[in-house]
């Protein structure tokens, strides 16, 4: 019984969303549907909202200016437009988190999958990568990354963020490929002599799709916040508009002390407000996806785990760990 | 004792992957930065700090990178990681000491009582599961999203700016020394419950989530119908059945939040300007500190696999499992 490798490999026999079968389950729950109105409301003001606002970096004559009807949000120091900031730097919180998140999925799918299927020593070694990874605390690991990769951008800080982001879903994948792999349905094919790519493609990823899209959900929000909080220690560029370098320049420029509320507050709402929306979003799906719930979902439990969803993302995308060793 | 035995293998490969990273990382990456900072450095430093700059970034040498490795590895061994440049000549082991036992002080007490809390909130809201407890689910939802160092930014405001109640920087009052004196105690509190209240908001809604879903379930488990139906107390089915178990997978959960706590740990000192090594880390990264940067980043990882080797061997001893196994 191992404290990091309390799997979640319990897969009950039969219960497989049946491919696409999901997504119209899914977009009937109440808490995808919020969370994604929430999601596509910041996606809208991430594309089309910086045509409509002045330029962010331009500055102005009113300094620490509070919100009025010019300034809907007030102005920064140097009487720059903090709403102007506002909707421009939220298309960098988007790229950053989605993109390092497409990235973080490909690394898990690879490492979750080789190790599943190859087995014996090479599981061990993989297995035990992922699990170090998954233990070493991420941020540090970013910010030395990104400490040397001096005034990195977007593209690079995605990447680095993915780089720490992955373990936890390889892990999730790998139990749920170890027992699909013993699925009839499965055997059927190996038997009727397809190749171990194929089955891969076809038999394999299909079944896993709902859970790595909860998966994918749940790790935008960490890169959205690991992305923030790089910004914030004004690693990777600070002259690219992001919720984070808003908190960096009023962070430097004693916006506290002045009472600048309306500088630092917006950017933190937006922030949580957008891991709300996506958290909703894997509640949602991750009822539909995870094998574990689906399982519970008999007899009386059934009404009563529909209240539980079973992560906290609190602490961490990892925190839905929490399976019985 | 092998479940804690395998557990403490784990430890060590893990130490060996980071330290192998540490190692890589700078000569990997690419535009050659370590040169940069060393052609900066190498006339205002002395020649023993510099052979120490060298041997740790393989700067100026001819040695292949195996050999490389097992020098950097040699020095490691003897505890030592090199000079910092920001406070030189300190070495970079004086630096991390001084500011180690801020960070291990706050965070030590920190999560153990965001634990318990959220724990003990967790087995509330699935005993009173259907009432209004349930609406505040979608609050600590939002409260997990929210990034520690904003909302510490928003409390130090508050508590600290405009109510007066708290100071707004340091580890203590600069006008005492410090000692086992009164004064100086109630300074050290004074100053670190800011930060502290930060970082418990923020992280005891993972472990409130986390504990609420393992107690509904095993709330549905047949031995907990069972002590119902026997007419046991509420209390002592919910607490000595049902928590008593569902406690464990929580407990399994903190191995990986931990990491997850430090990381927002490290941006709450930030902002509160605390002593620790979250501050002398942001301070390496600012002034292009290269050893001391990769020299927090080992003593983080280590302090997190030492907290969580404490974690497995309180889980070994409350669950009966792990001793059979052995």
């Amino acid at each position: 019984m191992s404290t990091v490798a309390a799997t979640v490999s319990r897969v009950p026999q039969g219960t497989q969303a049946r491919p696409r079968g999901w997504l119209r389950s899914a977009a009937r729950s109440r808490k995808v549907q919020v969370g994604f109105g929430i999601v596509l409301f910041f996606v809208l003001l991430g594309v089309i909202g910086p045509h409509f606002v002045a330029n962010p970096s331009a500055t102005g004559p009113d300094a620490f200016a509070p919100p009025s009807a010019t300034h809907l949000l007030g102005t920064t120091d140097t009487g720059q437009d903090v709403f102007a900031q506002l909707v421009d730097g939220t298309s960098a919180s988007l790229i950053v988190g989605f993109g390092a998140s497409a990235v973080a999925m490909v690394i898990a799918v690879t490492f979750g999958l080789l190790s599943a299927f190859l087995g014996g020593v090479w599981d061990d070694i993989l297995s035990t990568f992922t699990n170090a990874i998954l233990v070493i605390p991420a941020l540090p690991l970013v910010i030395v990354l990104a400490g040397y990769l001096r005034g990195a951008g977007t593209v690079v800080v995605s990447i680095v963020i993915a780089v720490t982001a992955w373990p936890w879903t390889a892990r999730i994948l790998r139990a749920q490929t170890l027992s699909l792999r013993r699925r009839d349905y499965v055997q059927a094919a190996r038997v009727a002599g397809e190749s171990t790519m194929r089955m891969i493609w076809f038999e394999i990823v299909p079944n896993e799709i709902p859970l790595i899209a909860a998966q994918f959900l749940i790790t935008v929000v960490y890169a959205i916040l690991i992305q923030a909080g790089l910004a914030f220690l004004g690693v990777g560029s600070v002259t690219t508009w992001s919720w984070g370098t808003m908190l960096y320049w009023a962070q430097n420029a004693e916006a506290l002390t002045s009472g600048a509320w309306w500088w630092f507050v917006p950017p933190g709402l937006c922030l949580a407000l957008l891991g709300t929306g996506l958290a909703l979003m894997n509640f949602g799906v991750d009822e539909i996806a995870n094998p574990r719930l689906s399982a519970s979902r008999r007899g009386s439990l059934r009404r009563r785990l529909r209240l539980a969803p079973l992560v906290g993302i609190g602490g961490s995308p990892v925190r839905r760990s929490s399976d019985a060793p | 004792m092998r479940f804690l035995a395998r557990r403490l293998g784990f430890y060590i490969v893990t130490a060996w992957i980071a330290v192998t990273l540490n190692f890589f990382i700078p000569r990997l990456m690419p535009g050659n930065p370590v040169e940069l900072v060393f052609s900066r450095i190498r006339h205002s430093i002395s020649p023993a700090a510099l052979h120490a700059f060298t041997i740790a970034f393989g700067i100026d040498t001819r040695e292949s990178l195996i050999g490389q490795y097992f020098g950097y590895l040699d020095q490691l061994f003897h505890g030592n990681l090199g000079i910092s440049i920001t406070y030189f000549p300190a070495t970079v082991s004086s630096v991390i000491r001084a500011s180690l036992l801020w960070t291990v002080g706050l965070l030590g007490v920190v999560t153990v009582l965001s634990f318990s809390i959220g724990t003990l909130l967790g087995v509330v809201a699935a005993n009173r599961r259907g009432t209004w407890v349930d609406s505040l689910l979608p609050v600590s939802t939002f409260l997990s999203a929210v990034p520690y160092f904003w909302l510490g930014l928003v409390v130090l405001t508050v508590f600290g700016v405009d109510l007066h109640w708290f100071p707004l920087s340091m580890g203590y009052s600069s006008s005492l020394t410090p000692g086992f004196t009164w004064s100086f105690i109630a300074s050290v509190l004074d100053h670190a419950i800011l930060p502290a209240v930060t970082i418990i908001v923020s992280s005891v809604a993972g472990w409130l989530l986390g504990m609420r879903n393992v107690m509904m379930a095993t709330l549905g488990e047949d031995y907990v119908l069972l002590a119902e139906a026997k007419g046991l107390s509420r209390m002592r089915v919910t607490f000595t059945y049902a928590a008593r178990n569902a406690i464990l997978p929580n407990m399994a959960g903190f191995a990986l939040s931990l990491g997850f706590i430090v990381s927002g740990a490290l941006l709450t000192e930030v902002v509160f300007s605390y002593p620790g090594i979250g501050y002398v880390l942001f301070e390496a990264v600012s002034n292009e500190d290269y050893p001391l940067m990769q020299g927090i980043f080992l003593i983080i990882v280590i302090m997190v696999l030492l907290a969580n080797l404490g974690a497995d061997a309180m889980y070994a001893a409350l669950d009966p499992r792990t001793r059979e196994a052995g």
